[in-house]
């Protein structure tokens, strides 16, 4: 099958080359057939991309180590589920999953504007065409997902136990969809810029792309922080890496991109920055996907090193950004506007204002995670700046972006009163008044300014909002008698981008609640404790009952039990479990089952008000003196087995397999038998599942936006503007009659 | 096998890649997607259901494109005043001015479609 | 007052706030920034009593475990050289032999001593994807 996989790599890579060329030739000849011959490109490319996925997704579940990436990436004692989903820890095989993504998408893209946009999409199309061959060309030329090895090995390499984790499965193609989703609008932004139809309409069909990569890549960005919260042993859920900011900064822009755009919509401004945004989007997309794929910064993700794909890579940001750059430029007179804004008591300044912010926010993380870069390149000596550079500039940033987010839904477009703008904040205002009076006479927290701030900024954005569902239904229940329950639902229904956007923002102000809290408040201890002994952690107490150990040839795991009390009373039992996987070294037979990866299995109680954390760090040290004498002794004895005719010589090492076995159970045993004081990292953190919460309501809000309204027919003649909380027309005038009543 | 797979996959990109470009050279050439199924169930408000392609047909679209997104800031006007955001006198000067531009936005519509229908349909 | 004075005026205040947080980002970056060393770098540069970040691969066979602290040297990638550390605090948990590691150090005292790591300063690569040559000198 790695024979086809090959074959059909090239024929993808053809595809690709012949879409791009037939979209441009249709492109400047108005030819439609050539155009459409390119669109059906593009749907092949994605049908050839998922048949090498199958064959190679199959070669992982089978363990058909005579694949390379199979036998570096996977074994046979991986469980099913994570070798299916290994495909995409390996170099090849994600980048695989890129070109099937951005494949896929481009054919939804295509097949969704196959009638409108027909002066953009020959340009749009030829863009992702170009993309595609890129990524396409990297595969079968310097990184072949059906590389084969031969002899084939009997065992793979495995999957590191680090991956092994729900979260870390689904976080890839969250974060790649995220980045391939975000070249739709990129690709048709070029397309209207080059093209010269930089009117609304471009924008309109590919919005909900746009809201689709902000939603998949904060999807991405969740499950990173909570791999890293219960998977890491740090505690932490956020550590300012260079590859957890490398989709933070394209999040952040395409975030101030889908509220910008509702501006260029409905007033016909911002066509330039619009322009601008959305391109920087996608050249951050590429940038993304170039620092989690180089090993160009020093991160906890950064895979291998390889000079040929940074500079290829660096050669299409590159292209990406100078050719975005020209473009604006040359189209800045089609994108300039009259318009103007009305007022800066409206909804455009307060999208305005946030927009700058966001950018700035993505402006600081871009710097402070390219520095070592920047100043290599101008010193001659790499600088890192720590994770403590970000907060001086991020929290300020952060409060505002919180604030601007509760005063956009409760103020109009266009411009309002400032009796009507008093009356919309009053109970806000008054809620996050109420807030923060609450919280200073709670001892300890009047010091900390940015958590204030940001719990008081969270209360006025989920007062505002609230009052906005509670204004909407009352109107509709005022003009249908509805019960409570029907109007809100139907309100909803009628109105998605609204509340859901609504419905996004309290969602993203719990989540900054619960980073604020848990950043601020947290108490942290490192103790060392033998069975029996005790630590205080912010008023728990926190005692090590007893050990835990297990042992199998694929791992071994020494753990702890610990019981949690708060005033004498019984709060909570925590296990936590440090797992050591063996090695290959083929020295220490007995060794190399403490001398390979770990990992650290977590114990948490997580609750509404708080979580506790606890992670152990056991200590080997004690067994060391018997591991060595188990290496020679055992060493000594598989040597002597290899000189023995092969008959006896499989028996002989069945026998000391088993009798290794055994040794390593019980020098496990012994930690529970005879158990020796281990570390714990014990950590009490307030409102962490106030982040979590927050998050997947936000990105509740995000799917009601993004799900379209029920089809209807087409009529010719064009309805009246719909009442937005009543139910449809049976007899729908023109528009002319109405507006010309 | 391998052979099995790489023919398939090549025999239906082939044929799916130039069906457009051997229909295009056939008689009865239709611009429409013969993929995308039957134009008439097509439910995308603002479509285009000509035929024809050019330009005309583009500008028809985006003015559609803006006269919706025009009837929708008309709602979200209706609605803010709905919902207590906007007074009566600034609800009524933005209606007005709203309902101006969508006026405005319909008689362009009208000459495009106009000139549309005036062009010799494509043979 | 006139539409396009108006729109000067705003791009001038958007101007000087960029240009604002663009000077307190580059001061910032350079005042708290702290430069990463190979481990030739180090031993070159190093002067005791300051910090280095220290860059490089965890030389196979050099990991051992001394009561609380972890011992392991770390080697430069391009040169054979290597750099003897003496880390107490967190271990991330993909640090073993042959990974890339980052960790703040100075210089020990006495002669002949080696780096002492600061606690809690050690970030691993992430070990799935990332190849080292081998390396055992």
């Amino acid at each position: 099958m790695a024979a086809a996989g090959r074959v059909l790599l090239v024929l993808a890579l053809m595809c690709a080359v012949y879409g791009l060329f037939a979209s441009l030739y249709g492109a400047q000849r108005g030819g439609g057939a050539w155009v459409h011959s390119g669109r059906r490109a593009m749907y092949s490319l994605a049908g050839i991309s998922a048949v090498c996925f199958v064959i190679l997704d199959v070669a992982f579940i089978s363990s058909d180590f005579s694949l390379q990436i199979v036998a570096s990436g996977s074994s046979t004692t991986t469980p099913t589920f994570y070798r299916a989903a290994a495909i995409w820890a390996t170099q090849q095989g994600s980048l695989l999953l890129w070109v099937l993504l951005l494949s896929g998408w481009s054919s939804l893209a295509l097949l969704a504007t196959r009638r409108r946009v027909r002066e953009i999409v020959p340009y749009a199309q030829a863009v992702l065409f170009a993309l595609c061959t890129f990524f396409t060309g990297l595969l079968v030329l310097f990184a072949n997902p059906f590389t084969t090895i031969s002899p084939a090995p009997t065992e793979g390499a495995g999957l590191d136990p680090l991956l092994r984790h729900t979260t870390m499965m689904i976080h890839p193609p969250m974060l790649y969809s995220g980045y391939t989703l975000l070249l739709v609008p990129f690709a048709f932004a070029i397309g209207a810029l080059v093209s010269g139809r930089v009117g609304v309409e471009w924008i309109q069909v590919t919005r909900r792309f746009a809201l689709a990569a902000w939603l998949c890549l904060g999807i991405g960005i969740l499950l990173g922080a909570r791999w890293s919260y219960t998977e890491l042993g740090w505690g932490g859920y956020w550590a300012w890496d260079p590859v957890e900011n490398a989709a933070l900064m394209p999040w952040l822009v395409c975030t101030a991109y889908i509220h910008s755009i509702m501006i260029q919509e409905k007033r016909g401004m911002l066509k330039v920055w619009n322009a601008s945004l959305v391109l920087l989007t996608g050249c951050m997309a590429i940038v993304g996907t170039f620092l989690v794929r180089s090993g160009i910064l020093s991160s906890i993700h950064a895979f291998v090193s390889d000079p040929t794909l940074n500079i290829s890579f660096v050669g299409l940001i590159a292209v990406a950004v100078i050719g975005s750059i020209a473009l604006v430029v040359w189209r800045r007179d089609r994108l300039r506007t009259d318009a103007q804004l009305d007022s800066l008591l409206s909804r455009e300044a307060v999208f305005l204002g946030q927009n700058m912010i966001l950018v700035a926010l993505a402006a600081v993380v871009f710097w402070f995670t390219f520095f070592p870069l920047i100043s290599e390149a101008i010193t001659g000596n790499k600088i890192s700046v720590g994770p403590s550079a970000f907060p001086p500039f991020i929290d300020p940033l952060a409060i505002a972006v919180v604030a601007l987010a509760g005063i956009g839904p409760i103020i109009p477009w266009r411009r309002v009163t400032p009796a009507k703008l008093r009356a919309s904040f009053a109970f806000p205002v008054a809620a996050a008044l109420l807030a923060l009076v609450v919280l200073a006479l709670v001892p300890g927290v009047v010091g900390h300014g940015f958590a204030l701030a940001i719990f008081g900024a969270g209360t006025f954005v989920v007062a505002s909002v609230a009052q906005e569902f509670v204004r909407g239904v009352r109107a509709r229940q005022a003009m249908t008698r509805e019960a409570a329950p029907v109007a809100l639902a139907r309100l909803v229904r009628r109105n998605r981008r609204r509340y859901g956007g609504y419905i996004v923002h309290a969602g993203v102000a719990l989540a900054l609640v619960g980073v604020a809290a848990s950043t601020s408040f947290q108490h942290s201890r490192t103790a060392v404790l033998a069975p029996g002994q005790s630590v205080s952690v912010d008023g728990y107490r926190i005692r090590y009952v007893r050990p835990t150990a297990a042992a199998s040839p694929q791992k071994i795991t020494l753990g702890a039990i610990l019981a949690v009390s708060s005033r004498r009373r019984p709060v909570a039992t925590l296990h936590t479990e440090y797992g050591l996987y063996p090695s290959q070294d083929p020295m220490h037979a007995i060794g190399r089952f403490f001398n390979g990866s770990d990992e650290s299995r977590v114990g948490l109680k997580a609750g509404l008000t708080q979580d506790i954390w606890t992670v152990i760090s056991p200590n080997v040290t004690p067994l060391q003196g018997l591991i060595s004498r188990g290496d020679v002794l055992l060493g000594r004895a598989l040597l002597q087995a290899q000189t023995l005719p092969p008959a006896q010589r499989a028996q002989q090492l069945n026998v000391l397999f088993a009798y290794r076995d055994a040794i390593i159970r019980e020098l496990t045993q012994r930690f529970v038998a005879r158990p020796w004081k281990a570390t714990f990292l014990l950590i009490v953190s307030p409102l962490v599942t106030w982040l979590w919460l927050g998050a997947i309501l936000a990105a509740l809000g995000g799917l009601i936006a993004l799900w379209p309204l029920p089809r209807r027919s087409v009529r010719r003649r064009p309805s009246r503007p719909r009442d937005p909380l009543r139910a449809p027309d049976r007899a729908p005038e023109t528009a002319r009659e109405r507006v010309a009543a | 096998m391998d052979l099995v797979i790489i023919f398939v996959v090549l025999a239906v990109a082939i044929y799916a890649i130039s069906g457009p470009l051997l229909a295009a050279r056939g008689p009865a050439a239709e611009a429409d997607d013969p993929v995308a199924g039957d134009p008439a169930t097509v439910i995308e408000p603002g479509d285009p259901m000509s035929a024809s392609d050019g330009p005309e047909l583009d500008l028809i679209a985006e003015l559609e494109a803006a006269r919706d997104a025009k009837y929708q800031e008309i709602r979200d006007a209706e609605l803010d005043l709905r919902t207590g955001k906007l007074s009566d006198e600034d609800y009524q000067a933005i209606d007005q001015t709203l309902r101006a531009e969508a006026v405005g936005i319909l008689h362009e519509l009208d000459r495009a479609r106009e000139s549309e229908r005036e062009l010799p349909s494509a043979s | 007052m006139d539409p396009s004075r108006k729109r000067a005026i705003r791009l001038s205040v958007a101007l000087t706030v960029a240009l604002l947080l663009a000077g307190a980002l580059v001061y910032t970056s350079f005042s708290a920034g702290r430069e990463e060393l190979t481990a030739a770098q180090l031993l070159r540069q190093a002067r005791p009593g300051q910090s280095y970040v220290l860059a490089g691969t965890v030389l196979n066979g050099s990991v051992h475990r001394t009561g609380d602290a972890l011992l392991f040297s770390v080697r430069d990638p391009k040169q054979h050289v290597a750099v003897p550390v003496s880390y107490t605090g967190e271990i991330p948990d993909p640090f073993a032999q042959g990974r890339a590691v980052l960790v703040t150090v100075r210089r020990g005292s006495g002669a002949g001593s080696g780096f002492i790591g600061q606690q809690n300063s050690l970030t691993t690569k992430c070990p799935s994807k990332y190849k080292a040559a081998a390396a055992s000198y």
